[in-house]
């Protein structure tokens, strides 16, 4: 029923077309977002090297996981790709990322712009508590002092919150604080609050992992419908998750020493016939 | 099914008697602070509750001091009306200064100073706080007054129009304006330490939060930091104007005390009920004592209503931004 509401709105990439794209699977068309490529991307923290030569593509309109047991450099990875990763002090880094063929690190490059075109959702939900539920899904426009006339602002509200799939449960108490909520609807308020901008990608760095199962299931529906018109790239501890929502997966791995990317390829080729041992062993659940 | 609710239990451990004894221990010595404060707030009201009977209520709003004593026996007219504007006005003139250099500079120092600067900054600011204030007072004498007196002229003369500038004669020296930037000065540390303090409790999951929509720094700050550290900035500047009320040593350099209320900041008569005190102690007779100490019960109960002010405001604001 969403999609018939989000129907009725105007986004900047036409729905219909976006719908045809995606119906026709026709990943890598511009209506299915912009792709991301990240070229050998190593990153330190202090001394210790986290990273070692990463390379990945991202095709516009598809929704990609990362998976991998915990250490192996999968946030740090996601981090890289929005210029997260420099706010953390000794941080270092080498490589590329290219957004529409743009390195996102090349000087003169404004890092304010890059994060409104590479949206992030956190691991544990943060709404802003100063702020209610409406001024949360506006808080990028005014963060980033984007200026839209108030006629607009409530279609935008509406209309992003319906995307995240909040809309019904909070259309009648936009005013309530975004505190009042509960964690999976904060998170989906986090969701919308990143979508107002109109990022052309989303990166999800395990959004599900504080959240109850009936709330997860609520947001992986949200990821399927956001995948429509966006790339998402989504970190996951959740096997289950990484193969019901994504159409390809990354599976990254270290041995004691620096994370690196083992196998990449469609979901269900990594989860049926992996081509490498570790990645078999993986997702069988035989270790991580 | 059966709606008698069963009796509720009250639940109870029973303490180690290391616990017992250290719990016995804090308690007695977080109760010292509190028997001090209500000691001398009794003494001061015992002492002074005689002042208090005469004057009546024109003990507060009565301007002169004029007291004469013969053979024990007192006549005249008494009161700190005077005094405790003056008090006042020197405060706000030093809260307004104060505040905006003290937030401001929390803030260069935890978003935008390199690490070391922050350090050294920190340490000079912490050593400013500890500063004798008859250093400060002397300073402000020889030094900031002269250039004080100047500005205050150049505000009269530009902004003059506005009331709060303006001035019957153009005597400038020892106002209330430059008690306050004295005041000022000594109250910064205290607000800046701790507005950096909760500052830089700002947390970390919000701050990314902003980036990651596309803010910039100071956008950042506007929607994250300040948010959440206002309460925090409200109850240093509290602690900050408590300091500038009880302030003596200092203001009695700076500040030309006159007994006639004075609402005009730049011009050169000033009260301030602290430095009264220390003025009129020397040369007081047991009568005057007295009242002295009944002024000093008057400013120990500003500061008290100054202190619940504050407790009022944190609680008030404390949900929005946390």
């Amino acid at each position: 029923m969403e999609t018939s509401d989000t129907a009725k709105k105007t986004t900047p990439n036409s729905l219909a077309s976006v719908a045809t794209a995606r119906s026709q699977k026709k990943p890598g068309t511009a209506p299915l977002g912009s792709g991301l490529e990240a070229r050998k991307i190593h990153a330190w923290f202090g001394k210790h090297l986290a990273l070692k030569d990463v390379s990945l593509d991202f095709s516009s309109g598809t929704v990609t996981a990362l998976i991998g047991p915990s250490g192996c450099g999968k946030s740090t990875f996601i981090r890289t790709l929005n210029r997260m990763h420099e706010f953390i002090p000794s941080a270092a880094f080498a490589g590329e990322v290219l957004l529409d063929n743009e390195d996102i690190y090349g000087s003169g490059v404004d890092v304010t712009k890059i994060r409104l075109q590479i949206g992030m959702v956190f691991q544990k939900p943060n709404p802003f508590p100063s702020m209610s539920i409406g001024e949360n899904v506006l808080s990028g426009i005014k963060l980033a002092q984007l200026n839209i006339p108030k006629s607009e602002q409530n279609d935008l509200v509406e209309d992003c919150l319906i995307r995240a799939g909040l809309w019904s449960e909070v259309k009648d108490r936009l005013d309530a604080h975004g505190g009042s909520l509960s964690g999976g609807q904060q998170q989906r308020l986090c969701i919308a609050r990143s979508l107002a901008v109109k990022p052309k990608v989303l990166l999800m760095d395990e959004p599900c992992s504080a959240l109850d199962p009936g709330s997860t299931l609520r947001i992986e529906e949200t990821i399927s419908q956001l995948s429509s018109s966006m790339t998402i790239i989504i970190v996951t501890h959740n096997m289950q998750q990484a193969a019901r929502v994504s159409d390809y997966t990354a599976f990254f791995l270290s041995d004691g020493g620096p994370g690196e990317v083992i196998e990449v390829g469609p979901t269900s080729q990594i989860f049926t016939k992996p081509r490498d041992q570790r990645t078999e062993n993986y997702v069988s659940g035989r270790f991580g | 099914m059966s709606n008698t609710l069963p009796v509720q239990r009250k639940i109870s451990t029973k303490p180690r008697p290391s616990d017992v004894a250290f719990r016995g221990i804090v308690t007695s010595f977080g109760f010292i602070n509190l028997a001090i404060l209500t000691l001398i707030g009794a003494f001061l009201l015992f002492r002074g509750f005689e002042v208090f009977r005469v004057e009546g209520f024109s003990f507060l709003t009565d301007q002169r001091w004029e007291l004469t004593e013969e053979s024990g026996v007192s006549s005249g007219n008494i009161g700190i009306g005077a005094m405790l504007v003056g008090t006042l006005l020197a405060a706000l003139v030093a809260l307004i200064v104060a505040l905006p250099v003290s937030v401001l500079t929390a803030l260069m120092l935890n978003f935008y100073a390199p690490i070391w600067i922050r350090n050294f900054f920190v340490t000079v600011i912490d050593l400013m706080a500890a500063f004798p204030s008859i250093l400060f007072g002397l300073w402000g004498f020889f030094v900031l007054m002269p250039s004080a007196e100047y500005w205050a002229m150049l505000l009269n003369r530009y902004l003059g129009w506005f009331p709060v500038f303006q001035v019957d004669q153009p005597f400038f020296t020892r106002s209330p304006f430059i008690a306050g930037l004295v005041l000022a000065i000594m109250i910064i540390p205290i607000i800046t330490s701790v507005s950096r303090e909760v500052f830089s409790q700002a947390p970390l999951d919000r701050i990314q939060a902003a980036y990651s929509l596309g803010a910039n720094k100071w956008s950042m700050i506007k929607a994250v930091v300040l948010p959440f550290g206002a309460n925090g900035v409200v109850g240093g500047a509290m602690l900050g104007l408590g300091r500038a009320f009880g302030e003596t040593v200092a203001v009695y350099t700076v500040l030309n005390l006159v007994y006639s209320i004075n609402l005009q900041v730049l011009f050169g008569a000033g009260g301030n009920v602290a430095s009264h005190i220390v003025t009129r102690w020397g040369e007081a007779g047991e009568y005057e004592v007295k009242a002295l100490l009944a002024a000093g019960f008057v400013l120990f109960l500003l500061t008290l209503l100054v202190n619940f002010m504050a407790d009022w405001v944190v609680k008030r604001t404390v949900r929005k931004g946390r």
